[in-house]
């Protein structure tokens, strides 16, 4: 423990909101120019409690830890240590006033051994040199505490994912940290390993030490937190002590009350117009298939949903399909023709278009305007012998402009100067200029706000009315019942389950593996 | 420009402000080789004429074509070390030619006419070039590592075919019919020399590809995001193997054309040719991590190198200097290259 202690905190045990107030946000805000990612919040983190951050995908919750840690600095608004207006330049100016963060992606340097991951950048130093031997110590400890049974000389590549999310926690508690930030910990964790986190979590207030939590699993943050702070749309829409909330409370205020993404569309469902059989994908490092033998069919004008946790198969499902990745077995047929042997782009040429998850990485290509990425997936339908023809792209850009509704000041803006929202309406406009006959969409909500969901799949159930089939996958329950005429549930490369529209939250959530109980 | 819209729509207040600092950047590898000209024109009353810049273009022939072939490979988002090599090899494979071919088995010595040396010789630039592209694509070696390794190579061949001698006489026997060969070096159309020709003609046609056609799309498309370039049905082993070809090709032409000019092929040629080749990329605005950069930057890159250490040249600055002035330079281009995609960018 580093810092001051006020002994004032110390006697009002009981009542959490009493407490003393060790970091405050006042009317924070963040703007990436016209993209406003957080607007006006307030919050208080109270000494030794866990503050619980809820919201969706591209809430804001990440912006704001991000501005609780140092990493950027807020556009407008202040934060408030010990009652003191502070603003950190940078991570480690707010680790040497106790404000340490467990990031989402994780920060270790795979070739370095654990030890030496926890000790980054800021080495015990003896007198001949880095103390390694002290380090291995502390570092020992640091596990047992954890009860992680971690050699500290293992290179952290050879970890599993669970236990890299372990070294990542134990480097932010070996610095004495007043406030810990803990960015989705439990995302990669099994059910034990969460289990003894939380027992470390329940530990470290008991000495005194403030957690701000983040995570999807609203149940899961729910048996920990003690206060709850939702946002939606960067704006914060909720603030209030663990007694005065329930899941039910979160979800409405995290949602708003008039969700709605709308409901399957009428549509003429004609032949099949993909159908997987007995797809297998194996893990490349070993362990069981990635996809396991399996079979689904979606017809035309039909729109399926695949639900899963992390890890489902999802992506590698969808990823197959589209030819990135090779199936060892199984047939991908395509309006009654084998495909699984073409190329991307022969597969992309037959109609069958996806839309990748990773925007940043697979969707966009960053150097190039809003146009060109339009334009991008079918270049051979504007050129004629050796030349593009500069008049069908701008006819080709204008039409995908105006179909998924690209809010931009024009084709020839940087692909970068969007909101997240649009630069995933241009990445689905890339392949529906395509003229597909299937779209796959692979979580095509991650990180846009409630309206541009809204429109992107208001446009899909368009979409299909006209015959197209539209197969997109997510992990957030509401989206499964909203325009999918069918919801097929994923768990370990399977199929565990498949619902028509009528299905309760509960039942999705049960067959996909998540502990419903919990 | 891409840089140039964003400001444009991000701030419209400082847009005035701004203005005339952007074009300067922007256009700062034109400004620079105004400069250049203005500078030594006044230091020396022999550097703006037309003869002197007309032979100052012919030396910038050879460093610009390797440019061309090393800016695609840039914008691809890799490097080519072993355009310098290449270079060597061409010019001393085309000597041997012009020496005369022996062929042991059937005891005769073949001359091929000079337009034979000069496309087996692209074909074996082409080829090299392929063997990096290879490397790079399919057995996914760092297109540094893989091209360091060709550099080392092809210099090696180039030595022992001539065991590290020179082919001094170029010129052909008029009894054999190969004569022609100084053409490229030394023949003038309407007084402007055949490199500096040969230079335009490449640099017209790699501008159209990059510009207009679909494979120069694919290219930006694949060095800005290789997995969205795939994603998207853009075949880019296909575009990188091919990015590599041309290089090798162009390094070959530069061979031949530097051959020419001194009518004599030496194996120890166009050593440390490839760092000027990728200097006259980055001055030109492009950048190294690949999707950025275009023909006509990468020109003007050239000829600020070639202008710039051939003005010293007259002036009568000692050789170590031009060193350290071309380097300088170097540094500067980066500097501004960072401050525009720095600036330009949003993550």
């Amino acid at each position: 423990m580093s810092g001051p202690v006020n002994a004032a905190g110390e006697m009002t045990q009981d009542n959490p909101d009493a407490r003393e107030v060790v970091l405050a946000a006042r009317n924070v805000a963040k703007s990436y120019g016209q993209v406003h990612a957080l607007k006006g919040v307030n919050f208080d983190i109270h000494r030794g409690q866990v503050t619980t951050l809820f919201g969706e995908n591209g809430a804001g919750k990440s912006t704001l830890m991000k501005i609780l840690s140092g990493v950027i600095q807020p556009t407008g608004g202040e934060i408030i240590l010990d009652g003191q207006p502070v603003s950190f330049s940078n991570s480690t100016e707010a680790r040497d006033r106790g404000i340490s963060i467990i990031h989402q992606e994780l920060s270790l340097a795979p070739n370095l051994s654990v030890r030496d991951n926890i000790f980054m950048g800021r080495e015990i130093m003896g007198s001949t040199g880095v103390d390694f031997a002290e380090e291995e110590r502390q570092t020992r400890k640091l596990m047992e505490e954890l009860e992680e049974n971690i050699d500290p000389l293992t290179p952290v590549e050879e970890l599993r994912l669970g236990q890299q999310q372990i070294v990542e926690i134990a480097r932010a508690l070996s610095v004495d940290s007043r406030i810990l930030i803990m960015d989705e910990p439990t995302s990669a964790l099994s059910a034990s390993e969460v289990e003894v986190l939380f027992k470390v979590i329940r530990d470290l207030t008991a000495q005194g030490v403030s957690i701000v939590y983040i995570s999807h699993h609203l149940e899961e943050a729910l048996t920990i937190t003690d206060h709850a702070v939702v946002l939606r749309d960067g704006n914060m829409t909720a603030y209030a002590p663990r007694a005065e909330i329930d899941l039910e409370w979160i979800v409405r205020n995290m949602v708003g009350e008039n969700y709605d993404l709308g409901s399957p569309p009428d549509t003429d469902m004609g032949q099949p117009a993909l159908s997987v059989r007995n797809l297998t994908l194996p893990d490349p490092a070993g362990g069981f298939n990635l996809v396991d033998g399996l079979s689904l069919d979606v017809r035309a004008g039909e729109i399926v949903c695949i639900y899963g946790l992390m890890g489902a198969g999802r992506t590698e499902l969808l990823e197959t399909c589209a030819g990135r990745l090779r199936a060892s077995s199984g047939e991908i047929v395509l309006e009654g023709k084998e495909i699984s042997h073409l190329s991307i782009a022969e597969r992309i040429a037959r109609g069958l278009a996806l839309v990748p998850e990773d925007r940043q990485r697979d969707g966009l290509v960053q150097t190039m305007s809003v146009g060109q990425n339009l334009s991008l997936a079918s270049i051979a339908s504007f050129t004629k012998g050796l030349f593009t023809q500069r008049r069908a792209e701008q006819s080709l850009i204008d039409a995908s402009i105006r179909e998924v509704t690209v809010k931009t000041s024009g084709p020839t803006a940087a692909i970068g100067s969007l909101s997240g929202g649009n630069q995933q309406k241009v990445v689905i406009g890339k392949m529906l200029a395509t003229k597909p006959r299937v779209i796959m969409l692979d979580e095509p909500s991650r990180g846009i706000d409630i309206g541009a969901k809204a429109e992107v799949f208001r446009l899909l159930s368009e979409e299909a009315r006209q015959g197209l089939a539209v197969i997109y996958s997510t992990s957030e329950v509401s989206e499964c019942l909203s325009i999918a005429h069918r919801i097929i549930v994923m768990h370990k490369g399977r199929i565990s389950a498949e619902f028509d529209s009528n299905v309760s939250k509960e039942k999705i959530m049960a067959a996909s593996g998540e502990s419903v109980a919990a | 420009m891409s840089a140039a819209t964003t400001t444009a729509s991000a701030a419209d207040k400082k847009k005035a402000d701004f203005s005339i600092g952007r074009l300067l950047l922007e256009g700062r590898a034109f400004f620079a080789l105004i400069a250049i000209i203005v500078v030594f024109s006044i230091l020396s009353p022999n550097y703006l004429t037309i003869s002197n810049l007309l032979i100052m273009s012919s030396h910038v022939a050879i460093y610009g074509i390797l440019a061309i072939g090393m800016l695609l490979v840039i914008l691809n988002g890799g490097i080519d070390l072993s355009v310098g090599s290449i270079l060597a090899l061409a010019g001393v494979s085309a000597g041997a030619m012009m020496q005369g071919l022996q062929i042991d088995a059937a005891g005769v010595i073949l001359y091929p006419p000079v337009w034979a040396v000069v496309i087996l010789t692209c074909v074996l630039g082409a080829l090299v070039g392929a063997v990096n592209g290879v490397l790079v694509s399919i057995f996914k070696v760092p297109a540094f590592v893989a091209t360091l390794g060709v550099m080392y190579v092809a210099r090696g061949v180039a030595l022992l075919m001539t065991n590290g001698l020179t082919y001094n006489n170029l010129s052909g026997r008029p009894e054999l019919g190969n004569t022609g060969f100084d053409w490229l070096g030394f023949n003038r159309i309407a007084g402007v020399p055949i490199s500096v020709i040969v230079l335009a003609v490449l640099a017209i046609l790699g501008g159209l590809m990059l510009s207009r056609s679909a494979f120069g799309r694919w290219l930006y498309a694949s060095g800005g995001n290789e997995r969205a370039a795939e994603l998207s049905g853009v075949p880019t082993r296909r575009v990188k193997i091919t990015v590599y070809t041309l290089s090798g090709m162009l390094s070959a032409i530069a061979g031949l054309v530097l051959a020419s000019q001194l009518t004599s092929a030496g194996p120890t040629a166009g050593v440390t040719y490839e760092l000027t080749a990728i200097a006259a990329v980055v001055i030109g605005g492009a950048a190294l991590t690949g999707g950025r950069g275009t023909m006509r930057g990468t020109m003007l890159g050239a000829f600020v190198i070639g202008f710039l250490s051939d003005g010293l040249v007259i002036i009568g600055v000692s050789s170590y200097w031009q060193t350290v002035f071309t380097g300088a330079v170097i540094v500067l281009a980066v500097l501004l290259n960072s401050l525009q995609y720095g600036g330009g960018r949003k993550r």
